[in-house]
């Protein structure tokens, strides 16, 4: 394939804290996110999900290897253009918007910082294509569920039109049923603007649902990629992958006195 | 049959608000017996101020009546302060969601269990420290001893939900009320632990409430299910058959989730019957 | 009848959850909290007194019976009567047009250290929280050495390096007290410095002043607001302490602790001369912390 992938990691290293405290939370990682693909990143607490997202993002500066983003080699700190191309969602709605602004503010702000014409429009417009309608621009998130607000944050994500969108955990801290309306809102706009979707969660069927291809990550490292086809078929090569499918089945006694440490 | 261990009928918790009364749980009634019985619905349903107003622990300025709340046919309303607290741990104990909440910081996790243990007996020091080893052990710790020398930021998220869980058995309950113990925790930390769970009761014939939004977890852990929506149980069937529940809300709930085993894309969306906030499930059950 | 249906109107108006303008959502939330602090009755007290100086001071010329420099040598230290309700001081002076005058020059004190030295203790204190590193080290090292020292005595030796004078006592007060303000501001910084909210800011291209100014200062003023409120009593008293040392205002002005300073020589004698500017600065004192503790029950936001 000739095509340079919407988005490039080679070999990224995260480490936290110096000398005897350092802590590698990843440890190279590589993997590439074709254009207009949905790629999952699946692992328990401590197996580096979030922090490749976050290297990738640009919220952590301190990581080394190379990371591409539609084919343009990323430096630690980001220009103010690349986060036109990517923007992110984040898990706790509660957390990602600021107490004491309003829906419109929270929508304008980014407009404002990149300057873009008709503020208003693209407001509006945003708040449409989450399915909340202008009615709530002027409400402030305590007036908003859970449901609500992050479809708020997706709308700001969404504003700057980007091309790729990372999701960390957007749906683990909503009620089941809310989280499928949120998968099949990302799922629609994945379709309509062909964006490139990254997915963390440690819900296997969560990734399921919206992606094609995921990586399964433990204590930093990546353990195997496979296909969406290939989990539902239980198609997993290595161990650690068909532990984890098989504690995402429901408890049985069993099957927890199976479950091993994987180093 | 044995008497229950747990009888509630027409449990009510309300909060007094500026609009209004608010009420969190609208008549709920429930027998328990030597059984897990899970409790599950989506956040607000009152699932939580459920298990909490069994123990008195509803926050201040809630309010909650009840026609009857007997643990082992003692009348929880009119208990004393005190005797409550005699109830609460050895009697009835109860396990929330995050360890790190219900630990005390600065007190090594072994000396919290052992004076959880001597608080309900008069066991001496050295008594409680041999049982605070053992129960460390029973809930597989692998190193009992060094653990017990540790204070609770030093231990992960899944060795602390233990180490609750050993203070809140070391004094024997008859009935342990765990609230989404397992939700902040790696599924395989989370079975691990269910595991325990199971065993303790089964070994010491106890009865467990099990709080929790998690409808699969709760169909393949307990022995009955309460599903509950807006203050109110809507059903109760044997968790076995919950995955053939009949009430739309719950059928609605099991819909939304996505599967491993089901390949469709778009997800069936939850919409709420305003009826679901009146019907009486017990007509709904001899209909 | 129809008033009523007015006013329930535009409450409606004002609770409404889908507000449609801008202005409407913030009168909404002005509307939700001044309904909080009206339940609070010992606040509402605190906010007539503030009220009350205010209105006084703006009316002075018109409230005072008599001007308060007029000197009636025949009628010294006389107590209360129908002519002086509040009776006269040494030189023969109104005592109560002598306070009513004061009452300027208290707000006057107030309102400029009120302006300066949280303004002061916001920007160093989230500047300092939200950089890190370096910066944060060395503003918070400065604001250490200000702390080090008790706040009156740094104030008399910058009086005394000043020279006398209401003008100095305000800068000498404002340049003591920031530093709480600065540990505040950064002890809040600190805490949503790693927000979500925040995170998400960055990633949408802010920059950070922008951050700063829009995200982070919104949050923590809250909290200076009351802080504030409630140190306004202690500034009054600071104030009236370095009067009282004959630093602050100088005679003929009537400053309350100046006032009281002249009374302290026949204080067992004619003891309305000290008591009442005495009287004065406490209610007023009390005024501002009654005040602070209800906004604190307003917009605290862990009160939420």
């Amino acid at each position: 394939m000739n095509v340079p992938p919407m988005i490039g990691i080679d070999s990224l290293q995260v480490a936290f804290g110096h000398g005897a405290q350092r802590m590698v939370a990843v440890d190279g990682v590589s993997l590439r996110v074709a254009d207009g693909e949905c790629y999952g990143l699946v692992g328990e607490s401590g197996s580096g999900k979030s922090t490749v997202l976050r290297a990738v993002s640009g919220l952590n500066p301190d990581w080394s290897g190379r990371v591409s983003i539609g084919g343009v080699e990323q430096a630690a700190t980001r220009s103010k253009g690349f986060f036109k191309t990517c923007q992110m969602v984040f898990q706790d709605p509660y957390g990602s918007l600021h107490p004491r602004h309003s829906v419109d503010r929270i929508l304008a702000e980014p407009v404002a910082i990149h300057g873009l014409d008709d503020a208003d429009g693209r407001i509006n417009r945003a708040l449409r294509e989450v399915g909340l309608g202008p009615s709530f621009r002027f409400r402030y998130p305590h007036q908003l569920s859970g449901g609500q607000r992050q479809r708020v944050a997706i709308a700001r994500a969404l504003i700057l039109e980007p091309r790729v969108l990372l999701l960390d955990e957007p749906t683990s801290a909503l009620d089941v049923s809310v989280q499928a309306e949120i998968l099949n809102l990302l799922r629609r706009l994945r379709a309509t603007y062909g964006l490139t979707m990254v997915l963390v969660s440690h819900n296997l069927a969560v990734v399921a649902n919206l992606c094609d291809r995921l990586a399964v990550m433990n204590r930093g490292r990546l353990v195997e990629e496979l296909t969406v086809e290939a989990l539902r078929r239980g198609d997993a090569r290595q161990p650690y992958t068909q532990q984890l499918l098989r504690a995402s089945q429901g408890y049985d006694r069993a099957t927890a006195d199976s479950f091993r440490d994987f180093a | 049959m044995s008497e229950p261990l747990l009888e509630v009928s027409n449990l009510r918790v309300s909060f007094p608000t500026r609009q209004g009364v608010t009420e969190a749980v609208r008549g709920v009634s429930f027998t328990l017996g030597r059984e897990k019985l899970g409790i599950v619905g989506e956040s607000g349903s009152g699932k939580s101020m459920t298990g909490r107003s069994i123990l008195g622990l509803v926050p201040p300025p809630g309010r909650v009546t009840a026609d009857r709340l007997a643990f082992r046919g003692e009348d929880l309303r009119t208990a004393s302060d005190k005797r409550l607290r005699a109830i609460r741990g050895s009697g009835i104990a109860m396990v929330m969601q995050d360890p790190k909440f219900s630990l005390n910081p600065v007190m090594t996790v072994g000396r919290q269990i052992a004076e959880a243990y001597r608080v309900h007996t008069r066991a001496s020091a050295r008594e409680a420290k041999r049982r605070a080893l053992e129960m460390l052990a029973a809930v597989r710790i692998r190193d009992p001893e060094r653990v017990y020398d540790r204070y609770p930021h030093e231990v992960s998220g899944g060795m602390g939900q233990r180490i609750m869980i050993a203070m809140m058995l070391i004094p024997d309950p008859a009935l342990l009320i765990a609230d989404e113990p397992t939700s902040a925790l790696d599924v395989t930390v989370q079975m691990q632990i269910l595991a325990i769970l199971d065993d303790l009761c089964g070994q010491r014939g106890m009865g467990m409430i099990f709080v929790s939004h998690d409808l699969n977890l709760v169909a393949s852990f307990c022995d009955r299910v309460l599903i509950m929506y807006a203050g109110r149980v809507v059903e109760s069937c044997r968790a076995a058959d919950l995955h053939n529940a009949r009430h739309p809300y719950t059928r609605g709930l099991l819909d939304s989730l996505p599967r491993l085993d089901d390949d469709r894309r778009d997800l069936p969306v939850l919409t709420r019957d305003p009826a679901w906030l009146t019907d009486d499930p017990a007509a709904e059950a001899l209909r | 009848m129809t008033s009523q249906t007015q006013s329930s109107s535009w409450r409606a108006w004002l609770t409404t959850d889908t507000p449609q303008s801008r202005a409407q959502a913030r009168l909404g939330r002005a509307w939700v909290g001044w309904c909080a602090f009206r339940r609070n009755q010992l606040a509402m007290v605190g906010l007539l007194i503030v009220l009350a100086l205010v209105v006084v001071a703006a009316l002075a010329p018109l409230l005072a019976p008599h001007h308060p420099y007029d000197q009636d040598l025949a009628n010294r230290l006389q107590p209360p009567t129908a002519g002086h309700w509040l009776g006269t001081d040494g030189f023969g002076r109104d005592i109560l047009s002598r306070l009513i005058h004061g009452a300027r020059l208290t707000l006057m004190i107030v309102a400029l250290v009120a302006l300066t030295a949280p303004v002061i203790g916001l920007v160093i204190g989230t500047v300092a929280g939200y950089r890190g590193g370096w910066v944060d080290a060395a503003l918070m090292r400065v604001t250490d050495i200000f702390l080090a020292f008790p706040k009156l005595i740094l104030a008399l030796a910058f009086v005394a390096a000043l020279g006398p004078g209401i003008e100095n006592a305000v800068i000498a007060i404002a340049i003591t007290s920031w530093p709480p303000y600065a540990r505040l501001a950064r002890a809040e910084t600190l805490t949503i410095r790693h927000a979500d909210f925040i995170s998400a800011a960055r990633l949408q291209g802010a920059s950070g002043p922008r951050i700063v100014l829009g995200h982070i200062m919104p949050l923590c003023v809250a909290s200076l607001v009351v802080r504030t409120t409630l140190d306004m009593a202690g500034v009054i008293l600071t104030a009236a302490g370095l009067g009282f040392l004959g630093l602050g205002a100088q005679p003929p002005l009537p400053e309350w602790g100046a006032m009281i300073a002249a009374g302290r020589q026949n204080v067992l004698e004619q003891w309305w001369v000290a008591a009442m500017p005495g009287l004065a600065i406490f209610v007023v004192s009390l005024g501002f912390n009654l005040l602070g503790d209800g906004l604190r029950d307003v917009l605290d936001p862990k009160g939420d």
